[in-house]
């Protein structure tokens, strides 16, 4: 069952070189108690797809120009903000990549908690704070009673990327959006995060989108995966399909090009040349196209459009059969 | 440790510590101190890579920049090439300030944004006294073509610049001086996945064509098994393990590398792991725990080891510090 559907959305924001469309006709769906990835190298549109969902673009510059975004059959872009600060926190939760910079500095743990909880139900202060200490208890935190008097910078940041999931799962959402949950933390802290979400996702019956630029987090949690470039849809499907039999050839290009524990050492690892068209000069036909290999005429002319591998498997390549072959 | 014994090692550790104070108090009087690195001893071999793993605050940074002579280490010893350079100063440093040179994680801070490219890479030549103005530029020219540069760089400025195109002008300045040793600090952190891979493989490239020996520090677990002949593991300012790559990824005994190896995602979604998830934080180094300082969370702990400090010891072609019998 399709939860959140993204449709044909176009981002697009002022800058002083101009006007810049970061996200570009994106469309996925996702679905309820699943988890979707979002992959892409910086810039490719991926942070923006999720704050174009939670209405959170910076402003005046950041504009929905076009495109839908519908949960539960409402479209989110068109809703009116005290609407949609409704939807927000209480339906759909984010999680922010940089634990330190989401969360208040001068404010208490427990107040920065309990506002989520004050403004999306009708509770008491005192009951807001009982609560607060079992989300954080079930987030983890050891001695939630003290951590809700304390402030972010006591805390490690393993422990305050806990404190934004708490956060964002404080009124129980059906949503859960995961900005790079883990970048910016170690591997064994990642590996504690992630499986925390894991948790909760199967204990609340959550739907999740994780955005990241790490294939293995990808490989590891997600469902369905959307891999972007340079603001558009390369390509989508399972994750069987995108790392078992990927169409597109900047999905497996980036494949082949993370070295893995099972490359040989030293070995010349695969690459793919060049670098991603600045979003000011982007060109007329296919995005990738300057990097790509198997490029021919038709490439330069005109962008691709999605095509249909099998049910459920997208690809915005024209020589995709060949390259699947 | 491990090597060749038969040849001198480019660089010897020798128990080194360094110990930054940490002042508190209307006084600013230094009553603790920030155990950073506490008693590290390795080698490199000439041409060889040996790649340091840890998680943040584990001490792997401040370790680079003591051999790289950033930081005056306060006990222990470094030798580059049988001299000890723990102590040197001024004058006295630069013929070895030609030989170490260092890479460092973000190459938009690395770089003086108000010089151009050609300023940076010539840089050194300028501080070491080294050839005439038309000979540097010759030699800056060849440093571009090496890392794969457009000669055409040489007159603009690194904000001119992608990430992956930064890093390499950082690694075109640090071995402009035919270094032996290359301390690479984080080198390819701050990229994406598909320009990693490019930098990855001039490291290696660069290394066999001129022999260089690397200190390659990170947190990438697979990035630094490629790259590297030896990695040692590091943990709150000690190495727990160290071995060859392959042996630390199949075979690891410390329990600490043993988590550290299954936390690493894996990307094939066929393979769900089944991992040991170790519970808690890196604990703070101003104040580590007694006896082994990964016992707080270590699955395997016993009560030996929250008195007791282990010391390194060989188990197979391992050295390892834990006290357990059967790693």
């Amino acid at each position: 069952m399709a939860i959140l559907s993204v449709n044909n959305l176009v981002t697009e924001f002022d800058t002083d070189e101009g006007r810049v469309r970061a996200v570009d006709d994106v469309s996925f769906t996702a679905q309820a108690g699943k988890t979707l990835g979002i992959v892409g190298e910086s810039g490719c549109g991926k942070s923006v797809t999720a704050l174009s969902i939670m209405r959170l673009l910076p402003q005046p510059m950041g504009k929905i120009v076009s495109g839908s975004v519908e949960l539960d059959g409402t479209d989110l872009t068109r809703l009116p903000i005290p609407q949609m600060e409704k939807i927000r926190g209480a339906r759909i939760g984010m999680v922010f990549q940089e634990p330190m910079t989401a969360l208040n500095p001068v404010h208490t743990i427990g107040r920065q908690l309990t506002e989520v909880l004050l403004i999306h139900k009708n509770i008491t202060a005192d009951a807001a704070i009982r609560e607060g200490v079992q989300i954080l208890d079930r987030v983890g935190i050891p001695s939630p009673d003290v951590r809700m008097t304390e402030y972010p910078h006591q805390l490690s940041g393993g422990m305050r990327q806990r404190i934004v999931i708490a956060m964002a799962l404080a009124c129980k959402p059906d949503f859960l959006i995961a900005d790079e949950p883990t970048t910016a933390l170690d591997v064994t802290i990642q590996a504690q995060i992630l499986e925390l979400i894991k948790e909760l996702q199967a204990d609340m019956g959550m739907s999740v989108i994780l955005i990241t630029h790490d294939l293995g987090v990808i490989a590891e949690t997600c469902d369905e995966v959307v891999v972007m470039y340079a603001g558009k849809v390369a390509e989508k499907g399972s994750v069987f399909d995108i790392f078992d039999r990927p169409a597109h050839p900047y999905t497996r290009g980036l494949l082949k090009s993370i070295p893995t524990l099972n490359t040989i050492p030293k070995s010349t690892l695969s690459v793919i040349d060049g670098m991603v068209p600045g979003l000011l000069d982007l060109p007329e036909g296919c995005r990738f196209e300057n990097r790509c290999h198997f490029s021919i005429d038709q490439c330069i002319s005109k962008p691709p459009v999605l095509q249909t591998v099998k049910e459920q498997h997208q690809v915005s390549c024209l020589r995709w059969q060949e390259i699947q072959a | 440790m491990a090597g060749d014994p038969g040849m001198t090692p480019i660089l010897k550790v020798t128990d080194l510590k360094m110990h930054f104070p940490v002042k508190e108090g209307i006084f600013l009087r230094a009553n603790k101190f920030n155990k950073a690195v506490d008693g590290i001893s390795f080698e490199i071999q000439p041409g060889e890579t040996l790649g340091l793993v840890g998680e943040s605050g584990c001490g792997k940074s401040t370790l680079g920049r003591c051999i790289a002579r950033l930081y005056e280490p306060t006990s222990g010893s470094i030798e580059f090439e049988g001299t000890d350079i723990t102590k040197l100063k001024g004058k006295a440093l630069m013929p070895y300030r030609q030989n170490i040179q260092m890479i460092f994680q973000d190459p938009m801070e690395s770089l003086n944004s108000r010089h151009t490219v050609g300023d940076i890479i010539e840089e050194p030549f300028i501080v070491q006294n080294i050839g005439d103005k038309a000979s540097r530029t010759k030699r800056v020219r060849e440093l571009l073509d090496i890392v794969g540069l457009p000669a055409r760089s040489i007159t603009r400025y690194p904000f001119e610049f992608s990430g992956g195109q930064r890093q390499r002008i950082g690694i075109a300045r640090s071995i402009a001086l035919n270094p032996r040793l290359v301390v690479c600090d984080e080198p390819v952190s701050a990229l994406d996945v598909s320009i990693q891979s490019q930098i990855l493989n001039l490291l290696v490239d660069l290394q066999k064509e001129f022999n260089l020996a690397y200190l390659f520090i990170a947190h990438d677990l697979a990035v630094v098994k490629h790259i590297s002949d030896r990695i040692a593991i590091m943990y709150l300012g000690n190495i727990v393990e160290e071995s060859t790559g392959e042996s630390i990824y199949h075979e690891p005994r410390h329990p600490y590398t043993k988590s550290l190896i299954s936390a690493i995602p894996v990307p094939d979604p066929h393979k769900k792991v089944n991992r040991e998830v170790i519970t808690g934080d890196v604990p703070s180094p101003i104040n580590p725990p007694s006896g082994c300082r990964f016992h707080p969370r270590c699955p395997r702990v016993m009560e030996k080891c929250k008195v007791e400090i282990p010391q390194l010891r060989t188990v197979a072609d391992h050295e390892v510090s834990c006290h357990l019998e059967d790693m």
